[in-house]
């Protein structure tokens, strides 16, 4: 179960804006995130995963406190170990596809079946320039599934794939979130786009 | 005509870089991180040898480290170092002086990196250390070779700061630059000549070096 009671400042041109979150997802739980743009759906993952802090809030994954600003704990991103799939992908250019997994796990199975569930195994030799969009994003969220997370957080993850392979990528991703018990958090603009993926969602507002 | 100038010169430029880069490494990499009015200060001291004459430092660094006073005094009574006058204090100026052209363009080319290939390195586990040495600094090759190459060419040219600080001693501080000032004044202009042709082309040749490498990687896999 995680637990997240927030409050994050946002900066926007229309002045100030607050990012209030008070919601619970269950344990292997897919929800998705969706809100006009700036409203801080990116910023609500990044909270979560320890890469930016709110003002004030807690957030409690497993009765573990990940994030308390009244007792000023916060839990580093290398302590979370949050599975994050981010929206330009921030794949590494200097490494190939098989060392960005290398990177994140010695486990030579897990990497070589990620390879297979991203149909990435031809190209694992490949740098990302010279993947295409929708190669370099199935690489982004194998990345983030190789150090097997106990919750993935994706910032828009099918955008670039194509009909047919966001099929075929998100019937392999569901039988591999049961398996891992994986909680996820699915940014996303477009409500139509997960469907059949995702048993909750949440829309993100912001109050002025 | 001697050889040692020239040699003098290599050993300086190359003793300076290996410095630079051990001091500046880390020190970009910090400087990139955020700003603060410390940061802005610090930045503004590496940047003055950029824009002060050359003599102003090198006249300070000569008061500062005289034996008669302050640090120098308390050096060379301590530990009997004396950096006036000695090959040590030609090193010491040439760091100082040579820092911006090392620190300037791996600290523009970090910052340049999106922030999110640091974030993605962090929640996989790894340490910031980890993260700048397999992640960030083998994405700045370019402009880490840049530096570098700069900062070599930039040592081998120096003049006021050297011979302010170091004199004109043979084989001790005489470097190039100022074999080349003396070959003029004593009116021996093919000795000048010489030692200046050296100087031109091993810094055309470093130059060019910059340019064929960087042309190799101008299509950074980050565009």
């Amino acid at each position: 179960m995680i637990s997240i009671d927030i409050e994050k400042k946002l900066k926007a041109y229309s002045g100030q804006q607050w990012l209030k979150i008070n919601r619970e997802f269950a344990t292997g739980s897919i929800t998705q995130i969706y809100g006009p743009s700036g409203a801080g759906k990116t910023t609500l993952l990044k909270i979560i995963a320890g890469l930016v802090q709110p003002e004030k809030g807690t957030i409690n994954v497993d009765d573990i406190l990940w994030l308390d600003t009244a007792s000023n704990i916060s839990l580093s991103p290398q302590k979370r170990m949050t599975g994050f799939v981010f929206q330009n992908y921030a794949l590494f250019p200097n490494m190939t596809v098989r060392q960005h997994l290398e990177y994140a796990t010695n486990d030579t199975q897990w990497i070589n079946r990620l390879l297979t569930i991203g149909k990435l195994e031809t190209l694992s030799t490949h740098k990302p320039d010279h993947l295409s969009g929708g190669q370099q994003q199935r690489l982004a969220i194998l990345r983030a599934l190789a150090i097997k997370p106990k919750i993935l957080l994706m910032d828009e993850p099918f955008s670039a794939l194509d009909p047919k392979m966001k099929t075929a990528l998100i019937e392999e991703l569901k039988l591999l979130f049961a398996e891992l018990k994986l909680t996820v958090l699915i940014v996303s603009h477009n409500p139509m786009e997960l469907e059949g993926l995702c048993d909750g969602e949440m829309v993100i507002g912001t109050e002025g | 005509m001697e050889l040692s100038p020239i040699w003098l010169t290599l050993k300086l430029a190359s003793i300076t870089t290996l410095i630079l880069l051990a001091i500046c490494l880390p020190l970009a990499w910090w400087l990139s991180k955020g700003r603060s009015i410390f940061k802005i200060i610090l930045e503004a001291m590496i940047t003055m040898p950029l824009v002060l004459p050359p003599s102003v430092l090198g006249f300070y660094l000569l008061l500062a480290f005289s034996p008669q006073h302050g640090i120098g005094k308390w050096l060379h009574d301590t530990f009997d170092i004396q950096f006036v006058f000695s090959f040590p204090g030609l090193v010491l100026a040439s760091v100082i002086y040579s820092l911006p052209f090392m620190i300037g363009p791996i600290k523009s080319a970090l910052q340049q990196l999106p922030a999110s290939l640091a974030q993605a390195s962090y929640t996989l586990g790894k340490t910031e250390r980890q993260t700048f040495i397999r992640v960030l600094l083998p994405n700045i090759r370019p402009s880490l070779f840049t530096a570098i190459v700069l900062t070599f060419a930039h040592t081998l040219g120096e003049f006021g700061v050297v011979l302010m600080i170091g004199g004109n001693i043979p084989n001790v501080t005489r470097v190039a630059s100022i074999a080349v000032y003396d070959s003029v004044e004593n009116m021996d202009y093919a000795t000048a000549n010489t030692y200046s042709l050296i100087l031109f082309c091993i810094t055309f040749v470093m130059v060019m070096g910059v340019f064929i490498f960087n042309k190799a990687h101008a299509k950074s896999p980050l565009e």
